[in-house]
């Protein structure tokens, strides 16, 4: 391809078009990647202001506190402000941090690379993607400054306080229909362009399994991302036309009857959002695993264990993730019957996820692991998944959600699987990815401190979360101490908040990391980690159209040690 | 940028025989099932929780809707027969005909025009109640999908012509991909249209 | 579609305009039967099957799906699966509860 620019005389592209208004994948990832890693800064970063709440309840913050005047006068923090927080944080990490990384950025990037494609199937609609994404981002980091302040009804925008909230909410639903318009357009692209444009050879039994997890993922990002897309429609016409979708007759607010038609049901959004919702948590996790399969094959210079049978869990969980979600609504009535329906669905859909672990642990068994960077990260996930899927059980079953349910338990549960879980694959798939983008290598001094503080403060922030829910503090609680079971385990939170600080001092050495090592890191070859899939065939950067001839596939994505060969690695793309 | 060269663009793929775009276009009508799925969904679940609920024929005109069914289906036919006429290598067949369907959905969009505003005249807004919270949604959200097919086809109908010329098998995929759409278009419809109005 | 020869679309538009008929007339018939007002049930199933009816001929000739690849037909019976998972599962939780 690089010798075809010559003859086909194509013009110079300008600058803009080149890396602002891009169509190639590598560009748009990397845009992606950038974008998501500030939102995901910021919404920590909105966190660590909770943090000080939760940890010296009605204190004034010092330094900082003065100077957001609007949500914490004189430095002590407004409730409504903190609900903002809460809202936004939860927001901004799941739709505009975690998913455009782990999708937009690793998938766009990674995935046309790893089948041998000169780039996506629609480049332009690729492109469009990012810049959706990006006015979505940036219209919803824009609510803090319109009268009212940001969205405070939660990330899951329940109604009949979403129908009445400030106008925040409003902007919260039009920035919402942007990304999820982005997301949509992202997800046809990675469907078409793993189904059609694999290269010769490249059966579906032969992808990586990075592949096929962005492939399921794409599918889930397809068809549960409309009925929100609907429901957000249905409480802007609430907000904004006066209609009563969400909102039930007789609801009165503060003393005033509200003056609306009526006959509405506050359930129906409830599973509108969660149908998407529940997929979604299964769209954080899933490209993390394929980011792990890849860095621990790689690491462990061994073939994954349990291909097949990594590939038809994967395809049953994404399945499974659509026939679940009213177990985030047990408490909202419902009979035994439906709830007996979903607790089972429930319980099936951990079994796959038990046998994606397995496979990966399995796969570490009797390996001469190379513990770099990555592999640190990648190995430390599997405990990290396996305590934040197991404490998923007691919530999925009514008979101890009943207690477990909107308690901080809760949210120790989910952080485990996002935060020390994909975040830490995620982070494995930047130090893993990093030589193949800029030709040069992280620092590996950085990289294990980054590791061992982040591991360190991700566990003193989360763990003790499980016993503050099971000694009853409730989540988006603005006061802990206002209940006496709240100020008994009040000591619990100055640990939360001190590891929380910890754990973003402890990203300083990676962002040094990820920028220093641009111009200083150690050069290396176009494959340094002697891995076995087509990206690393590729000249490095690889250029405008990849590869420079066609590749062709000649066996199995992760074939390390195999014995009579040479090297310990024999690569997809080459014949012998 | 622009110039790499995407395999599967216009010839069909050897084993799923399809182009990328008409992949495409179906895997767009998935999510656009899911979309109006969810919809017709709240519609079912708000109207069999309702205390009442009046009758489609009572509050909604009938006739003028059916006259608009048989105007998105007329617009259906021609907008597949403009793809036959591209098969069939006749350009200005084509151009009748894709302008029949434009004609037709400015038409239905017309009907729909007055249909609101009759409603508004008597004092029937989506604030009033919830059948008319969803019927204006419904037909509302439906409407917008009516512009956006416009909007397509009157590209394919004068700028988007000039691919005939370089690539006509490419320019025929991209009509019948819009017809795929439009076609959907009219298939919502089918089933708004008595769920609205005849029950 | 495949390369077709002239006489293979003169086939499908013959088809095309059958269909059309077909579809004026299930029109014609819909909007009659409600002049009956049947029972709720009855008009239901009436109203929805004419539709599926008149829905399936556009989605199997005017979009070609009598005659499209295992793909499509694949993403469409998933589609179709999670289609009456949101159409069914919220409308059952509702109305157990109550």
């Amino acid at each position: 391809m690089a010798d075809q620019h010559a003859d086909h005389g194509h013009h110079e592209l300008s600058w803009w078009r080149k890396y602002v208004f891009s169509t190639d994948h590598k560009i748009i990832g990397i845009q992606y990647t950038v974008t998501a890693l500030v939102f995901l800064f910021f919404g920590f970063t909105l966190m660590m202001l909770m943090r000080w709440q939760l940890a010296y309840p009605g204190k004034a913050l010092p330094l900082v506190g003065s100077l957001l005047n609007v949500g914490m006068p004189g430095g002590v923090m407004q409730p409504e402000f903190y609900n903002m927080l809460g809202a936004m944080h939860g927001t901004i990490m799941v739709f505009m941090g975690i998913v455009p990384l782990a999708v937009g950025g690793f998938g766009n990037y990674v995935m046309p690379l790893q089948i041998g494609a000169p780039d996506m199937a629609f480049p332009r609609i690729n492109m469009a993607s990012y810049w959706v994404f990006l006015p979505g981002g940036l219209l919803m980091l824009a609510s803090f400054f319109v009268p009212g302040g940001a969205p405070q009804s939660g990330w899951t925008s329940y109604p009949p306080l979403s129908d009445i909230a400030t106008t925040g909410q409003t902007i919260w639903l039009l920035a919402m229909v942007l990304l999820i318009t982005s997301s949509l357009l992202g997800s046809i692209n990675f469907i078409v362009t793993i189904v059609q444009m694999r290269a010769k050879g490249l059966s579906f039994f032969r992808l990586p399994f990075f592949v096929w997890a962005q492939f399921v993922t794409a599918f889930l990002l397809l068809l549960a991302f409309p009925p929100l897309e609907g429901a957000a429609v249905l409480q802007l016409m609430d907000r904004v036309a006066g209609t009563s979708f969400f909102l039930p007759s007789g609801l009165v607010i503060s003393g005033e009857p509200l003056k609306v038609a009526g006959g509405g049901n506050p359930l129906l959004w409830q599973h509108l959002f969660w149908f998407l919702a529940h997929p979604e948590v299964y769209v954080l996790i899933l490209p993390g695993m394929g980011i792990v399969a890849e860095v621990v094959a790689n690491n462990t210079r061994k073939p994954l264990w349990g291909y097949r049978l990594l590939v038809y869990s994967i395809i049953f969980l994404g399945f499974m993730s659509f026939v679940v979600w009213a177990h985030h609504m047990f408490m909202t009535g419902m009979g035994t019957t439906m709830s007996t329906f979903f607790q089972t669905t429930t319980m099936i859909i951990s079994v796959p996820s038990v046998v994606i672990l397995t496979c990966f642990l399995i796969s570490l068994y009797g390996a001469a692991i190379r513990f770099t960077t990555p592999m640190l990260f990648a190995t430390a996930f599997l405990p990290m998944f396996a305590i934040g899927g197991l404490t998923g059980l007691p919530l999925g079953l009514t008979a101890s959600d009943i207690y477990l349910h909107d308690t901080f338990y809760v949210i120790g549960h989910f952080h485990y699987v996002v935060a020390p879980g994909t975040i830490f694959a995620l982070m494995a798939g930047i130090y893993h990815w990093y030589p193949k983008v800029t030709g040069r290598k992280m620092s590996e001094r950085l990289g294990k401190v980054h590791f061992w503080l982040s591991f360190i403060a991700m566990n003193g922030v989360f763990m003790p979360m499980f016993f503050q829910g099971m000694a009853g503090l409730s989540r988006r609680l603005y006061d802990p101490t206002v209940y006496v079971w709240g100020k008994n385990i009040q000591p619990l939170n100055v640990v939360i908040s001190w590891s929380a600080w910890l754990l973003a001092i402890a990203q300083i050495p990676f962002i040094w990391n990820f920028f220093a090592s641009i111009k200083s890191g150690e050069k290396v070859n176009d494959n340094p980690w002697e891995a076995t899939t087509l990206e690393w065939a590729t000249p490095t950067p690889p250029p405008h159209g990849n590869f420079v001839t066609e590749p062709q596939v000649y066996r199995d994505p992760y074939e390390y040690s195999v014995p009579g060969k040479p090297a310990d690695f024999s690569p997809q793309h080459v014949e012998a | 940028m622009s110039d790499i060269a995407i395999p599967y663009m216009v010839k069909p793929h050897p084993v799923t025989g399809l182009p990328n775009g008409k992949l495409g276009i179906w895997l767009f009508l998935a999510s656009e099932v899911m979309l109006f799925g969810a919809l017709f969904s709240s519609y079912v679940l708000l109207r069999t929780g309702a205390e009442s609920w009046p009758r489609g024929a009572d509050e909604l005109n009938v006739p003028l809707a059916t006259v608009n069914t048989m105007v998105l289906i007329i617009s259906s036919v021609t907008m597949v027969m403009s793809w036959a006429s591209l098969k069939m290598k006749n350009l200005a067949k084509y151009r009748l005909y894709m302008g029949l369907t434009v004609l037709c959905a400015f038409i239905f969009l017309v009907i729909k025009y007055f249909e609101y505003t009759s409603k508004f005249h008597h004092n029937h807004f989506p604030s009033t109640s919830n059948f008319f919270g969803i019927y204006f949604t419904l037909t509302g959200l439906h409407g917008i999908h009516v512009i956006g097919g416009i909007i397509v086809n009157v590209y394919l109908l004068t700028a988007g012509t000039s691919l005939w010329h370089t690539d006509p098998e490419h320019f025929t995929n991209r009509v019948e991909n819009a017809g795929l759409y439009w076609h959907f278009v009219d298939l919502v419809w089918i089933f708004l249209f008595p769920s609205l109005y005849l029950l | 579609m495949d390369a077709a020869g002239h006489d293979d679309i003169q086939h499908h538009v013959r088809v095309y305009v059958m269909v059309f008929i077909a579809l004026a007339c299930l029109t014609a018939v819909t909007v009659g039967v409600s002049y009956l007002h049947l029972g709720r049930a009855a008009a239901i199933g009436v109203a929805l099957t004419i539709a599926g009816i008149k829905g399936g001929l556009v989605a199997g000739y005017f979009m070609h799906l009598v005659s499209e690849r295992k793909v499509i037909y694949w993403v469409l019976s998933l589609t179709a699966v999670f289609f009456l998972f949101v159409l069914f599962l919220p409308l059952l939780t509702v109305n157990e509860a109550q």
